[in-house]
């Protein structure tokens, strides 16, 4: 637990030595602030779920995400720095988890600003607290998910490129399955809307976090740490 | 005194066809400094990542101080420091929450780690730039803070892939000295394929070509394996042709060749058949014809001659093979 811990903390640290982590935070903070307000004074509503759901916020955590991820593991391979890594004594669970928890605590501060948006929100017209809470965990789930994902593109390959790529595309497809319901035949729509990332991400920012919604995120997280810690490990069976 | 530390036995690790290691079995004890030496792409790296667990061995079993690789791999990763090729480090952080970060991962008490940094950096000599980002560090330092990185948590065995690649002549010495005092307390195992670092640094060697050990002894065994009994005269006081004659007609040479040197004097060089020494001969033969020897030296094969014999004799041998196996 505390090489995890030692892992994360260089990993958020790494984030702040360089200017990557300032420009992806700021860009994502400005285009879905300015997504959101441009919509809520159409609306008129001291609504704060197009902040946290809907189209746009889950199309910039689909590129958000694996940006911040693209290097946990890619550039440790390209540099070599890995292999000292895993050749201290910790084990590869650890690394995963550490970084993993590195690049949420990033995602975190992201939405941590947020609140700012909230509060101000609050000023504008009367706010459904529940919802808005909701919103933020649910964020930070839907973050959760899209991180793994990262992750797990990031473990497969020495690019960082190729990583983000591969990131992208998955995580937008499971944002497409659930676009794309209609076109299923009846009998596979409920199973194919579960498998999309929308109905979670609906249901939490309606303010209800359903067992549903905790174990679709929490077997997407764990199934993508799971196949990141195997290719780690593949090293050894190759 | 000194246990065995690491025992080797019979390891082969294949990359699909190839095989990068070929049964390859050696022990080591404590207190070596053992070089590994061999060409590149010999199985040096390969064998080392196994040692330190990164890889898996195909078959064959490798213990570190006791404990398998395979089975008890975080033991054994508690046991060494590993500096691998190319010293691959953090280059965006400052050393010292660098090497903060790797005594958190080393287990260190966060109260002991801070003046177990500063002992560390004082022997590698980087404690003026604890405060530098490793990127703006030369090879040379960064070189100090990876071998600092490995004895952060005073392992038993350090394992140095390669640690004086890329360093100009003067930080060569430098890191050489520093291996060489290291190595007064620590069990240590680099890998070069420069040989005056062997010569300079190690208790013993061990020479591995195409994946196979061939062989294992110290600097000097080594060198008298393969010693030509050889000698390199100068006389002064006779004819060539008539020096060459009488040397040639002592017992056990089998070979003299003469030309003549500065000043009258006649340079030779003399083989001999056997392995006896023929200095005590050729002292006296000159004596006996009122010559004067100038020089008497007993040539001794350099370290550069075995290594070059052993490795190019058994790399020569699998590349004609696969040169032959493209023809068909």
């Amino acid at each position: 637990m505390r090489n995890t811990l030692a892992i994360a903390r260089r990993e958020l640290g790494s984030y702040f030595n360089s200017p990557i982590a300032y420009i992806v935070v700021a860009v994502f903070l400005f285009l879905d602030s300015a997504l959101y307000f441009s919509t809520l004074f159409q609306a008129g509503q001291a609504d704060l779920r197009e902040l946290f759901a809907g189209f746009w916020p889950t199309l910039l955590v689909a590129i958000f995400a694996p940006a911040i991820t693209m290097r946990l593991i890619a550039e440790e391979r390209q540099s070599g720095t890995l292999e000292l890594l895993i050749t201290m004594p910790v084990s590869d669970w650890e690394v995963v988890l550490g970084k993993f928890l590195g690049a949420i605590a990033l995602f975190g501060v992201a939405v941590a600003l947020m609140v700012v948006y909230g509060i101000v929100v609050a000023f504008l017209g009367p706010l459904d607290k529940g919802p808005a809470l909701g919103g933020y965990i649910g964020l930070l789930l839907m973050g959760g998910a899209f991180i793994a994902v990262g992750l797990m593109a990031s473990s497969w390959t020495r690019s960082q490129i190729v990583a983000f790529i591969v990131a992208v595309l998955l995580c937008l497809g499971l944002w497409l399955i659930g676009k794309i319901v209609p076109f299923f035949p009846r009998p596979l729509q409920p199973l194919i809307e579960f498998l999309g990332i929308d109905s979670h991400v609906a249901n939490t920012a309606r303010g209800v976090i359903d067992t549903r919604d905790v174990i679709y995120y929490g077997s997407l997280i764990g199934g993508c740490l799971l196949l990141a810690q195997q290719s780690l490990e593949s090293r050894k069976w190759r | 005194m000194s246990q065995t530390m690491i025992k080797v036995d019979e390891l082969t690790k294949d990359y699909g066809v190839h095989r990068a290691v070929d049964h390859v079995s050696f022990e080591m004890r404590a207190g070596e400094v053992l070089g590994f030496l061999g060409p590149n792409g010999a199985g040096k790296t390969t064998t080392m990542r196994i040692l330190t667990c990164f890889l898996a061995p195909t078959s064959g079993r490798a213990q570190v101080a006791g404990f398998d690789v395979s089975d008890q791999s975080l033991e054994v990763r508690q046991k060494i420091g590993y500096l691998p090729e190319d010293t691959p480090l953090y280059r965006d952080m400052l050393v010292y929450n660098y090497l903060d970060f790797v005594a958190e991962i080393r287990s260190l008490p966060k109260e002991k780690r801070r003046a177990k940094i500063k002992d560390v950096a004082g022997l590698c000599a980087i404690a003026d730039h604890l405060g530098r980002p490793i990127a703006e560090l030369s090879k040379g330092y960064r070189q100090r803070v990876g071998l600092a990185q490995a004895m952060l948590h005073d392992p038993e065995i350090l394992i140095l892939d390669e640690p004086t690649s890329g360093l100009d002549p003067n930080q060569i010495v430098e890191i050489r000295s520093l291996i060489k005092e290291i190595g007064k307390q620590k069990t240590v195992i680099l890998s070069t394929h420069i040989l005056p670092e062997v010569q300079a640094t190690c208790s013993r060697v061990i020479i591995i070509a195409g994946g196979k050990l061939v062989a294992d002894g110290t600097p000097e065994e080594l060198q008298a394996r393969e010693r030509g009994n050889r000698y390199s005269i100068i006389i002064e006081g006779a004819p060539a042709e008539a020096v060459r004659q009488k040397i040639g007609a002592i017992s056990g040479v089998a070979r003299c060749e003469a030309r003549p040197g500065g000043n009258g004097a006649t340079e030779l060089i003399v083989d001999a058949s056997g392995s006896e020494d023929l200095r005590r001969p050729l002292f006296r033969a000159a004596v006996d014809n009122g010559w004067t020897m100038l020089e008497l030296a007993r040539k001794s094969a350099s370290l550069e001659d075995v290594f070059r014999k052993l490795t190019t004799e058994d790399a020569a041998a699998p590349a004609a093979a696969a040169a032959a196996g493209k023809g068909n």
